[in-house]
């Protein structure tokens, strides 16, 4: 009897195995969370895109629950999300972009044909801020609280039904 | 963005998502060990961007970007520990290909260590059986019904 | 009048293949369990049925690719017109739905091999053998037709040309890499179906393990070279220089091979010794389930991989529910019915018996490693505890060492006798051969690196303690009254393929030690006239041109290569291609091979001064890499054409058989 037990050993084995690979199947070995998560955004002073004379840096984000979108003119999925910003800024959230690895006039050509629902835009020609924050691609979305921890990321495309049922939950939880 | 392009274009055709190695840069060494470094350091850190790739074989812009990061510090004085904290303090363990020991690491460095002492005392325990089976005498009926067992196979 | 219709014919005859796998399945295994011989002779012609069926399908594919038939979706996503013929019909499996479809011809090759070579076989066994890889025929055409049919359409309005095949893919290793792959997958189908037959008729003596191992032998055989030449295409074409990175896909094939390296043995110990019963039959069970298993990691997009094949949930959930019905109920059905009393076959310490059970043990323990790294980011990401990543370091880390103990073992295992050895014989025959390993080991990094080097040495102790002691033991047994060639020439194929398969290894485990310590790189900034000293080589850029491949532009660099003081030299031409079709650059490098050596030149990232970023690399001893694989091959391939198998029931001439299902394979 007890070799028999013995003998059921690799089928156990095998159904553990393939439990995971089941679960594995609804699992994006691509959507990682950013390793910042709960950290405190990192510190940088950059110029903004809108005026080369101004530096801002991390204080820009405190007070208030702010969404940060890395984007550039160089991404085609930044200007598929566009339309979603912008229904985001329309809700009242409050957006703040990062022109990441781009020229200014390009940037700012970007903003005025696609539409602009950020505050304010961060200049990061050579991806400086991007790499503090791990971004390994555009467009990446973070959203920072009143005390300008990051709560909650999301990489590469925001869907049209990520507004409202993703993004609106998170900007409401982190709000005072 | 002519990769990001490619990526999504490759999905849709579901075609092989092959990638070729990349990331053919001239950096200067003045020590060749800071090289030997800034070459194991750079092959065991993971592009986050691609498919599997070390960041030393890849021409994605930030793993261009990472290899960047490792030179330099190389050049400041950083230790490899040091290096390797800075990335995983922005991008995660998953830049890792080597695993740290950690809690949920346990099973991954400790299952074949734990398969070879069990093998080992496996073995020990299937030979002594043997060395038993072997040392034991047949009776005369077990001779008479290996006999038995032997002869049709002698015919054929 | 047919040519538009090619691909329906070609879905038409799939569809034929699929029923006769059916009843290739039914039939004989309900006449097997009922006694009923008519039932049971429907497994002969149903094979042959189906493999021709499944030619004429894969035929019907192969003349779409070469007549630009854009209107099949397959075609038009992988090929184009400008494509030279070759690579049109090698594009066939350059795909998802092309390569099952080839999995699904081979498997019917196989079949149609079985059927034909084991006429001798008793007729219930003969029955559920066939029933069986009927059964696994079933799932995999089912999973062609539904989830991936390579005849389907795009009509009305077909494309005026094709998305070319990945220009990666536009290559010599590419036509033979993975046929020669799959022969060795699907191959291990024969074993299993052995084993399930074996298990179904409760007959679990030494007799299957006769007729299966010639079988086995030739799988694993083609899955060595198979493993061997994608790891040289990789070499080339992918990696720049690196030949083996622990991705999943390299894994997948890695996994069945030492399973069936442990097969391979413990089929011997059955057979001469009728022990590990239940052993080898799960061992059988396994094999062929992690071919499977890899099947499933490699398009299912559960790991991320370098060459994956793009995801598809359905494709993905319909493999897994495959290998969770083939698996689970072989798995059940080992666990019923394999024997339930150990039969005391005695051996010693000492005994080439407990030699093979370790080896046994260890490459189950390699096997166990290689699933567990693959496997476990995404254990951990499932139960939510983050992702991490499994690379290189960790796999070498304990690949190496657990190499190394196989081989103090290997090294003994062909010294000793069966059941007993006695341990003063067996050290008088080791002792010389063992001090020669070490002082050559020792030695040789000295001679040739300049400078001592544990790595080095302890690979080379490794690899000659594997062949010393056999070439001490060649000397001892070649003695013969009419002259040591006499002798040799009295030894068995099957020894031969023992000795030469051992020495594949250690031909391996050389290159691995000697071009992972001694290899050279450099990047360097070339223009024209510039010189780089590289391990004793001046490379010398002397010319700088564009030029137009039939379906690239490409520009090239002329690099001549000295050695040392030496006036005479040669030209290496890398180039920088854009292939036109997907607008995809390509790095093309310049090898220059050689049995020592290969000196290998890429070309970078245009520098836009007039020069260009190279990848300059010498590689000692690389080739030995692949060429130890073929060796490898080669000695399992010489057990098989043993003239004791040719005796007997189950293959007479399988190197034959083989050199059929290759011909048919890559028709």
């Amino acid at each position: 009897m007890k070799r028999r037990l013995l003998l059921l050993l690799p089928l156990v084995g095998f159904l553990v195995l393939g439990g995971f690979l089941y679960q594995g199947l609804s699992m994006n070995p691509f959507d990682r969370d950013s390793a910042l998560m709960a950290d405190p955004f990192p510190s940088f002073a950059l110029t903004t895109l809108e005026d080369p004379s101004r530096t801002v840096d991390e204080s820009l984000l405190a007070g208030e629950v702010t969404l940060v979108n890395v984007w550039g003119e160089w991404c085609p999925t930044c200007k598929q999300e566009m339309p979603q910003l912008l229904d985001l800024a329309d809700r009242g959230v409050r957006l703040v972009g990062v022109d990441y690895k781009d020229t200014r006039e390009k940037g700012r050509a970007f903003l005025a044909e696609f539409g602009n629902p950020f505050e304010v835009n961060v200049f990061d020609p050579d991806g400086d801020l991007g790499f503090e924050l791990g971004v390994y691609g555009a467009p990446e979305t973070f959203l920072v609280d009143p005390e300008g921890v990051i709560r909650y990321h999301h990489t590469g495309y925001i869907k049209p039904e990520d507004v409202t049922q993703v993004i609106l939950p998170e900007v409401e939880k982190w709000r005072d | 963005m002519a990769r990001l392009t490619r990526c999504l274009l490759a999905l849709l055709v579901l075609m092989p998502l092959l990638a070729q190695a990349g990331g053919i840069e001239v950096r200067r060494f003045e020590d060749p060990v800071l090289e030997q470094r800034y070459d194991s350091l750079t092959a065991t850190l993971r592009c986050p961007k691609c498919q599997n790739q070390a960041i030393g074989d890849s021409d994605s812009p930030i793993a261009g970007d990472m290899r960047d990061r490792v030179y330099r510090q190389l050049q400041d004085g950083r230790s490899d520990k040091e290096i390797l904290d800075f990335m995983v303090r922005r991008f995660g363990d998953y830049v890792l290909y080597n695993p740290r020991l950690e809690g949920r690491t346990l099973l991954l460095w400790g299952l074949p260590a734990a398969l070879v002492l069990v093998g080992a005392l496996l073995v020990a325990l299937v030979v002594r059986a043997r060395r038993r089976a072997s040392a034991r005498r047949l009776t005369a009926e077990e001779r008479a019904r290996l006999d038995a067992l032997i002869k049709p196979e002698r015919t054929e | 009048m047919l040519i538009p219709l090619i691909p329906e014919i070609g879905h038409f005859a799939l569809i034929l293949a699929l029923l006769m796998a059916a009843a290739q399945a039914v039939m004989p295994l309900a006449g097997a369990a009922t006694r009923r011989p008519l039932w049971m002779a429907y497994a002969r012609p149903m094979a042959t049925g189906q493999f021709l069926f499944l030619v004429v399908a894969y035929g019907c594919l192969t003349a779409s690719f070469l007549l630009d038939d854009f209107s099949v979706a397959t075609v038009a996503d992988n090929s184009n017109s400008l494509l030279p013929w070759y690579y049109k019909a090698s594009a066939v499996w350059g795909n998802h739905e092309g390569s099952v479809l080839l999995w699904s011809l081979i498997l019917g090759a196989w079949t149609f091999a079985v059927a034909h070579f084991s006429k001798e076989l008793p007729r219930d066994m003969l029955a559920r053998v066939l029933g069986v890889m009927g059964l696994v025929s079933l799932g995999f055409l089912a999973f062609v037709l539904i989830t991936s049919n390579p005849f389907s359409r795009l009509l009305p309005n077909p494309p005026a040309d094709g998305a070319d095949l990945n220009p990666l893919l536009q290559d010599f290793g590419l036509i033979i890499h993975p046929p020669m792959l799959y022969m060795g997958y699907v191959g291990f189908s024969v074993v299993f179906a052995f084993a399930i037959a074996a298990l179904l008729g409760g007959r679990l003596d030494a007799a299957w393990t006769r007729w299966a191992r010639p079988w086995t032998n030739v799988a694993w055989a083609f899955l060595s070279v198979g493993i061997a030449l994608g790891s040289w295409w990789a070499y080339y074409e992918l990696g720049w220089g690196g030949w083996w990175f622990w991705d999943p896909v390299e894994n997948a094939s890695l996994l069945p091979w030492l399973a069936g390296t442990a097969l391979i043995h413990s089929l011997a110990v059955t057979e001469k010794r009728g022990a590990f019963k239940s052993w080898t039959v799960l061992l059988a069970i396994s094999t062929f389930s992690l071919s499977l298993l890899g099947t499933f990691l490699v398009r299912s997009g559960v790991l991320t991989s370098v060459h994956a094949f793009a995801n598809d949930p359905s494709r993905g959930l319909f493999i897994l529910a495959l290998l969770g019905i083939t698996v689970g109920l072989s798995l059940l059905l080992f666990a019923l019915r394999a024997p339930r009393v150990s039969h005391q076959v005695g051996f010693t310490w000492l005994s080439r018996d407990a030699l093979l059970l370790i080896n046994n043990i260890l490459l189950v323990i390699m096997t166990v490693t290689v699933l567990l790294g693959t496997v476990y980011p995404l254990l951990l990401d499932a139960l939510n505890l983050g992702k991490i990543s499994v690379g290189p370091p960790y796999f070498n880390a304990l690949f190496v060492p657990l190499t190394v103990i196989l081989c103090v073992f290997m090294g003994l295992g062909p010294l000793a006798h069966w059941k007993r050895t006695a341990g003063r014989d067996l050290v008088r025959r080791a002792w010389l051969a063992g001090a020669a390993a070490l002082v050559i080991a020792a030695l040789a990094p000295l001679a040739y690196g300049g400078e001592w080097n544990l790595k080095v040495s302890l690979g080379l102790v490794a690899a000659l303690w594997v062949v010393l002691p056999l070439v001490r033991d060649l000397w001892e047994k070649s003695r013969h009254r009419r002259g040591r060639l006499a002798g040799l020439r009295r030894l068995s194929l099957a020894h031969w393929g023992m000795v030469v398969g051992h020495l594949g290894l250690a031909v391996t485990i050389v290159g691995v030690t000697v071009v992972s310590n001694y290899a050279v790189e450099r990047n360097v900034r070339m223009a024209v006239g510039d010189s780089v000293q590289v391990a004793g080589y001046t490379f010398t850029m002397t010319e700088l041109g564009s030029r137009r491949g039939p379906n690239y532009v490409a520009d090239a660099a002329h690099i001549r290569v000295q050695r040392g003081e030496a006036e005479r030299g040669f030209v290496m031409t890398p180039e920088k291609r854009l292939y036109i079709a997907r607008g995809m650059p390509m790095t093309d490098v310049a090898l220059r091979p050689g049995l020592f050596r290969d000196l290998y030149v890429a070309m970078g990232e245009d520098l836009e001064d007039g020069s260009w970023a190279m990848r300059i690399q010498y590689k000692p001893f690389v080739r030995w890499l692949w060429l130890g694989g073929l060796l490898m091959a080669a000695g399992g391939i010489l057990a098989v054409i043993d003239r004791r198998y040719r005796r007997t029931a189950t293959a007479r001439d399988p190197e034959r058989v083989a050199a059929a299902s290759v011909r048919e394979a890559s028709a």
